[in-house]
């Protein structure tokens, strides 16, 4: 950590923006770490749930949007489950990703923006998950050609993979899909007064 | 009397928990649940949807529910647990943010259902003992199981409602009504690493090593699951959990609904037990028939 990211700045930008878009406020942590305790991820992030959190409460905005935490965060929920003062951090997490994924910070973990992005895309276009597909676009946008490959040739062996995808839902999902967009960048237009670039 | 549900299967259910799918309907069957597939349902979104955008996340769920509203019935199961968690979850959030609710109605065609429930698989058969009991012909009480409920049947229960959120019993229970030994573990709920295992491998192989390692620990045959996820790790992957920490299980890892179905005398092709990457001959060799005086005790 730089001397520049721990000046504490006066306002917390996006403490605020959670509060606004998921209704969590970071200001009820009263940092008894029982978040990090419990998180089975803790070892590998590089920082511990509640240290998240309370940059989070400090205004570090730039730590915390490119944090590897956020992206190695499992959505488990025990951190969730478990806050004696009820603040949703995993929640938290997500909103910080779309955050992330909106202002157009490069993601420190881009493998797993690019599974998001993979499986959204294969379900917007088929309308349920086609495993295969996505598992091709994921290959194509981590350039990881052989990463499972073997495994993923088991579970062909074994039926478990389809080799063509369904497309009943496919309209519906992208109605769907498509009416999300508009109404969130309508909504991001409104805010960025706010602070959110679109 | 038979009680209709809506069904939704979800992604999983489709491909890589084709045997789910199997085992749940074959159980179903002769426990006399009928169950309705949702016509044109599409996917619930999972990690991807809610770690991106907060509306799309329960979007996709609810247009499901209206789906099955629209088919005129009002309870919905969903197998898988991260359908389940999701499908809930939606259903709580948009109760408790007007502002959500308001939004949903925009994107999602037709109206918010308001009166579906929705409900887990483990919560309609648990409620089945004494026909459960009935239905069970052959023996299983060989066996030692662990149950692993892992992350999202239970948290964060607020939303779900289910079970007791750290130590849950009802996966145990319902092995009970068949015979079946359940063992006391630590890793009940603990997290596979699920939303992990297509991009940080080495995360995911470690969480599920510590509950390989535990259920071998306590002496379990065999791990019971409610999830696709979860038995995809502790399955698919466990060849390699053994190559990187250079140990061995062969540990069987299968569908609560998978042992119903084997109590109730189903044949394993049915219940898709060809298509574990564990082998399950093991499980296989312990199931014996009733002898009918045993019949009366396993229930009870
Ligand atoms: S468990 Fe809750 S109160 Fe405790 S440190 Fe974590 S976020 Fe703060
Ligand atoms: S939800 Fe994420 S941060 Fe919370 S305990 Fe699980 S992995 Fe850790």
């Amino acid at each position: 950590m730089t001397d520049a990211v721990l000046m504490v700045p006066t306002h917390a930008d996006l403490a605020e923006a959670v509060l606004r878009e998921s209704g969590q406020d970071v200001n009820l942590c009263y940092q008894c770490g029982k978040c990090a305790a419990g998180c089975p991820v803790s070892y590998a992030m590089d920082y511990s749930p509640f240290q998240l959190i309370h940059a989070t409460r400090l205004g570090l905005d730039d730590l915390v949007l490119n944090s590897k935490t956020i992206w190695l965060c499992a959505s488990c929920e025990t951190c969730t489950t478990r806050c004696p003062q009820d603040v949703d951090i995993a929640g938290v997490m997500d909103t910080v990703k779309t955050i992330v994924l909106r202002r157009r910070v490069k993601p420190t973990v881009p493998r797993v923006a690019a599974f998001y992005q993979a499986a959204l895309g294969s379900i917007r276009l088929h309308g349920r998950l086609f495993e295969l597909g996505m598992i091709v676009g994921l290959k194509r946008r981590t350039r990881e050609l052989f990463k499972d490959t073997g495994l993923g040739m088991r579970m062909l062996r074994k039926g478990k993979l389809k080799l063509f995808p369904s497309f009943s839902g496919a309209r519906t999902a992208r109605k769907i899909f498509d009416r999300v967009r508009k109404l969130e960048n309508q909504r991001a237009r409104g805010a960025s007064g706010e602070g959110d670039r679109k | 009397m038979t009680t209709t549900y809506a069904y939704y299967p979800g992604c999983s259910l489709h491909s890589t928990a084709a045997e789910y799918d199997m085992s749940f309907r074959a159980v179903c069957d002769v426990l006399e649940v009928d169950l309705r597939e949702v016509k044109g349902w599409i996917c619930c979104g999972t990690s991807p949807a809610h770690s991106t955008s907060r509306l799309l996340s329960h979007a996709l769920p609810m247009k499901n529910l209206s789906l099955a509203e629209q088919m005129g019935l009002t309870e919905v199961t969903a197998p898988c647990a991260a359908c389940f968690a999701r499908l809930r979850t939606s259903l709580y959030e948009a109760k408790r943010d007007p502002e959500l609710h308001r939004q949903l109605q925009a994107v999602v065609d037709g109206p918010i259902p308001e009166l579906v429930s929705v409900i887990h698989p483990l919560e309609i058969l648990g409620a089945l003992g004494p026909e459960i009991a009935e239905a069970t012909t052959h023996d299983l009480s060989e066996l030692a199981v662990v149950c692993y409920y892992g992350c999202l049947l239970t948290r964060p229960p607020k939303v779900m409602q289910f079970d007791e959120c750290e130590t849950p019993s009802s996966m145990d229970r319902l092995l009970g009504f068949l015979g079946i030994r359940t063992l006391d573990w630590s890793c009940k709920t603990d997290c596979c690493g699920g939303a992990l295992a297509m991009t940080e491998t080495d995360i995911m192989l470690k969480l599920t090593h510590d509950i390989l390692e535990e259920a071998r620990g306590v002496g379990a045959d065999a791990i019971a699951v409610a999830c696709p996820l979860c038995q995809a790790n502790l399955d698919a992957r466990q060849a390699e959990v053994e190559e990187r920490y250079e140990t061995r299980y062969g540990l069987p890892v299968l569908y609560f609904t998978q042992l119903m179905g084997l109590a109730f005398g189903i044949s394993p092709k049915r219940l898709g037990l060809h298509k574990h990457l564990v082998g399950v001959d093991a499980v296989l060799e312990s199931v014996a028939p009733v002898t009918e005086p045993a019949r009366g005790a396993a229930y009870g």
